[in-house]
């Protein structure tokens, strides 16, 4: 059975070798064997699952070593897989969500010539990611992470052509290169504090190390975790990785990939469970990022971009849970699941709007869509439902328990983090509610481009319509599936640990509060869009709306404070390097020569000057012969 | 007299010989003064010799002379090869390397 | 006189020998350096080195005072003259300083030196005087002998090969390599023919100049010296002695005198007329 797990990822890199290496001859199946081969590696995951459910709790974990990576002694690095329940989770979205978005792909790659490459990138993306949750050291995780970022690159540049795309790519590369950064020191604290980097030495002995060790680790995984999951200050890149074609962003961007970070947070708990000061820094930065993506996803009219501010909200919570420690790992998990299935098919919705309106991404040109496209209005709107909270879907349940938990937090921090737990989930409504009126409700608002050519809104075809009512299904019943008789809960608690927070409110009082802003959040939402008409042209908008539009200036701050600030510092090395440095050598070079430039003159090639000075020398041997016996 | 007057007059040879040899430009005279050094020494070494009771001094003076006659040998050759090049025996046109 | 030379001081025989001598040494080392002609230096030093042989005389070195009359005096010394006249015997050298400085440098070392050397033999306690008398007592050259081929043997060996390479390395120096075969006299002769220059031999020095040293040049029928019948080396050398205005004053006094016996006048032929600025 464990030999199943390495097939796994083998499947899915098969796909990528076969379709990068096999060239254009491929292009007429391509995309059927990369579909076929994510299936085939779903199929794989079931059997392992219904494996592990056939075994008791504790003995839910599968090691499989492969081959010893780096044999030396004192650096044991192993190529083992580990699957638990954790890891089973993982593979289950990842394989589940990634095979739909495949076949979704079939359909809207339709007419790009470059279709087969694509596969072949998705593909390459799975066998990262399962190798990424999949690892049984940070070592080999890191392997995972540096691939999932690369495919990641070539996704969001896979309309190079466009310049946005290849810049996006960059973007994306280089923001995330600092997370990058992060994670290899964490590796190399982990290496110098316990002398390996094996998830079971390390995390069992991690309270063996001193606390300020610890933190430093933690701080450094955060980073890494910033930098993969978009979370603020490493949130730059998200927006623009919108760039890439709609299914990457529905399953990287949103459900898969940049939930690595909270994957990471999750893993490493044992860490964060000894450093408190780590984990109130991620629990910070999981509540402003939260609030971030929220206030960005308000402003934007890019029907993406409205949903990536949202993703970074989402992930935001998620970051927010596993910060709380053991009250909040499972949630997190649960909720990332949640969120996979209905941001997966929010995006797979945008992007079969995008399908039938001709590639128009703005919002205020769409309007009164749900008559034409009726499947994907439908998909869409239980996705919205279900990601607002709406009582009875997923996101209902698992939003509300990590609420619930950052309450539970206690003390003052507790009702910070819960309030803005809370906030944000006002705020969510609002922007979600706000998409969905101006995509398909109100009327329609679309124009001949320049060209002169109408779009004509049309339903997807059915392999694009089927992935998403599949999706739509899960965020429908995911949530209470997992919550009814804490499901969810008992198959993770062996592997994250859980505890029950003691929250200051009662759970049917944060249940009810959320309700209350949920239905504030509609509300104006509704007052707003609903019942007047959207303007065509944005309206200038506040300074908050206008601020928020520019992603609240993040890239602004980072070109004064990083570009600027770099330029300048590297204005005054060149000018150290010039005057100082360059000053100095320089300097003794012209000492040097003027000095040979004098004492040349004793050169003069004559004999007899050499002679007088050898005669001198031998005189002043003799002198000082004389003044030593003398002495 | 003292016999070391002897050792003076070899300083003295010897020191006339050192400068002849910094200042004169023709090469025979500058090997006539380097001779003449070589004279002074062996004044010193035979004076010596007197001095220790032994033989021993001569001996290197001796040898010297020896020396000394390969040397005049040699060199001489050379100035004379020298001027076959060079038309002139002054050691300051040997001086190709100067800058 | 073994007695003499075990003293701490001289007789004043030798005192009066050294101070004599001494002075002529001095200043024949002098000379050596300060004499313009090469061949003057090379005299004075002779001069020089047969004082210091009297010297090794003085001072028990018997042997060596004699070698080094036979030895340096006549041998090396006479070596020095050959190449003083290869190179030519007459040049005079320039005394002045062409290097700046070096004049001065010289001799603030020289008197450095010189001071210093004097200054630390009077230092040195040198009283005491063995004298050679017990070690010359079975004959200096014995004595000498009997250390050369003992204790001195490898020394002796190793000068003699010394000795050898020298000779062979001034040989090789000096020997010219041919490059290519030496032309014979036919070769020669075929050779003046063919470029038309001066077809018969060259004249003789001395000719119509009524002398017949080599360095004399042969004068021509108007009394023009020709430097053809000059010997090649003396004419780069430039050491041609020009007699042609003597020769024309003789003959012109021969000619008088010949009229004066005959009671001839006034038939000199114009030809022998010589302009005066060709004299020179």
């Amino acid at each position: 059975m464990e030999n199943l797990i390495a097939l796994l990822i083998a499947a899915p890199l098969l796909g990528a070798a076969v379709l990068l290496v096999g060239g254009r001859r491929l292009d007429r199946v391509g995309h059927w064997v990369g579909t076929l081969l994510s299936a085939t590696s779903f199929v794989f995951g079931l059997i392992l699952f219904v494996d592990l459910l056939g075994k008791n709790a504790e003995h839910r974990t599968l090691i499989k070593h492969l081959f010893t990576w780096v044999p030396v002694a004192g650096f044991q690095a192993d190529v083992t897989f580990r699957l638990d329940q954790l890891s089973m989770t993982f593979v289950l979205l990842i394989t589940g969500v990634g095979s739909l978005i495949h076949l979704y792909s079939v359909g809207y790659m339709e007419h790009d010539e470059r279709r087969r490459r694509f596969f072949g990138y998705l593909n390459l993306f799975l066998a990262a990611m399962l190798l990424l949750v999949l690892a049984d050291n940070y070592l080999l995780l890191y392997v995972g992470w540096e691939g999932v970022g690369l495919a990641s690159y070539l996704l969001i540049g896979f309309w190079q052509h466009k310049p946005s795309a290849a810049t996006a790519a960059k973007k994306a590369f280089l923001v995330n290169r600092v997370g990058d950064m992060g994670l290899s020191i964490a590796i190399m604290l982990m290496f110098t504090t316990f002398g390996g980097f094996a998830f079971g030495p390390v995390l069992s002995h991690a309270t063996e190390a001193s606390e300020g060790k610890l933190t430093a680790i933690g701080l450094m995984l955060l980073l890494a975790a910033c930098g993969k999951s978009a979370q603020v200050p490493l949130q730059s890149w998200l927006g623009d990785a919108m760039e890439g074609p709609t299914p990457v962003s529905a399953l990287i961007h949103a459900a898969t990939m940049v939930t690595a970070g909270v994957y990471l947070i999750v893993r490493s708990g044992a860490i964060f469970n000894a450093a408190p000061d780590a984990q109130l820094a991620v629990t910070v930065v999981g509540a402003v990022t939260l609030l971030f993506g929220a206030i960005v996803g308000c402003a934007k009219d890019d029907i993406k971009k409205a949903l990536a501010g949202s993703t970074m909200s989402q992930i935001g919570y998620m970051v927010l849970a596993a910060g709380l420690g053991p009250i909040g790992y499972v949630f997190a998990i649960m909720h990332l699941v949640t969120h996979g299935f209905f941001k997966a098919g929010l995006f797979l919705g945008a992007g079969s709007v995008m399908h039938g309106m001709n590639d128009e991404v703005d919002m205020r040109k769409y309007g009164g869509l749900r008559t034409y496209m009726p499947v994907t209005f439908i998909t869409f709107g239980l996705g919205y439902l279900a990601i607002i909270g709406f009582p009875g879907l997923s996101g209902f349940f698992s939003k509300d328990k990590i609420i619930e938990a950052a309450f539970a937090k206690g003390g003052t921090e507790g009702w910070i983090l819960g309030g803005a737990a809370l906030l944000g989930a006002a705020i969510t409504a609002f922007y979600m509610t706000r998409v969905m009126l101006m995509t398909f409700f109100g009327e329609k608002r679309w124009q001949p481009d320049e060209n002169g050519n109408e779009p004509h809104p049309h339903e997807s075809p059915r392999v694009m319509t089927i992935p998403m009512i599949v999706l739509a299904v899960g965020s429908v019943f995911g949530g209470a599936f997992f919550s009814i008789g804490d499901r969810f809960l008992h198959w993770l608690e062996p592997v994250t640990g859980h505890s029950e927070g003691h929250s200051p409110v009662g759970a049917w009082t944060v249940t009810g509060a959320t309700m209350v802003c949920l239905l504030i959040g509609v509300g104006i939402a509704w007052a707003q869009y609903g019942r007047k008409p959207v303007p065509a042209v944005a309206p200038r908008g506040s300074l908050l709306t206008r601020a928020a539009r520019r992603d609240l200036l993040q890239d602004d701050f980072n070109h004064v404070v990083l570009v600027r600030g770099g330029e300048h510092l590297t204005r005054s090395l060149v000018y150290v390097d010039h005057t100082l440095v360059d000053g100095v050598v320089n300097g003794t070079a012209a000492g040097f020569g003027g000095l040979s430039g004098r004492l040349r003159r004793l050169q003069n090639g004559f004999a007899r000057s050499y002679a007088v000075s050898m005669f001198g020398g031998a005189a002043l041997l003799v002198a000082a012969t004389l003044l030593m016996r003398a002495v | 007299m003292n016999p070391v007057n002897y050792l003076y007059l070899a300083a003295l040879l010897f020191t006339i010989g050192a400068t002849g040899v910094l200042i004169r430009r023709n090469a025979i005279v500058v090997f006539m003064c380097i001779e003449l050094m070589l004279n002074a020494c062996n004044l010193a070494f035979v004076t010596f010799s007197r001095m220790h009771g032994n033989l021993d001094g001569q001996i290197i003076a001796f040898f010297t002379m020896v020396v000394a006659a390969a040397e005049v040998v040699v060199g001489l050759a050379i100035i004379v090869s020298l001027f076959r090049t060079r038309h002139s025996a002054s050691v300051d046109d040997a001086s190709l390397m100067k800058l | 006189m073994s007695a003499q030379l075990a003293a701490y001081t001289t007789s004043t025989g030798e005192a009066f020998q050294f101070w004599v001598l001494g002075t002529v040494a001095v200043i024949g080392a002098l000379c050596t350096v300060f004499m313009k002609k090469a061949v003057h230096s090379a005299l004075c030093l002779a001069g020089t080195m047969i004082v210091l042989a009297v010297f090794y005389l003085a001072n028990g070195a018997y042997f060596l005072g004699i070698v080094q009359i036979v030895v340096y005096t006549g041998a090396i010394m006479m070596l020095f003259l050959f190449v003083v006249m290869l190179v030519g015997v007459t040049a005079a050298d320039s005394l002045k300083e062409t290097i700046k400085g070096q004049r001065w440098l010289a001799l603030l070392c020289g008197v450095g030196f010189g001071v210093l050397l004097l200054v630390g033999i009077g230092n040195a306690s040198l009283k005491e005087f063995t004298g050679t008398g017990r070690a010359n007592a079975n004959g200096n050259v014995e004595g000498l002998a009997s250390l050369i081929f003992t204790k001195y043997v490898f020394a002796f060996e190793i000068t003699g090969a010394l000795l050898i390479t020298a000779a062979v390395g001034a040989m090789v120096l000096t020997h010219r390599e041919r490059t290519e075969r030496a032309k014979t006299q036919r070769e020669l002769s075929e050779q003046r023919v063919r470029e038309g220059t001066h077809v018969p031999p060259l004249p003789a020095p001395g000719v119509y100049a009524r002398h017949n040293a080599v360095d004399i040049a042969g004068l021509l029928p108007d009394g023009t010296p020709s430097e053809l019948t000059v010997n090649k080396t003396l004419r780069e050398r430039g050491q041609i002695r020009d007699v042609s205005a003597e020769a024309l004053g003789e003959l012109r006094a021969l000619e008088q005198r010949s009229e004066e016996r005959l009671e001839r006048t006034e038939i000199e032929p114009a030809t022998f007329k010589r302009p005066e600025e060709a004299s020179k």
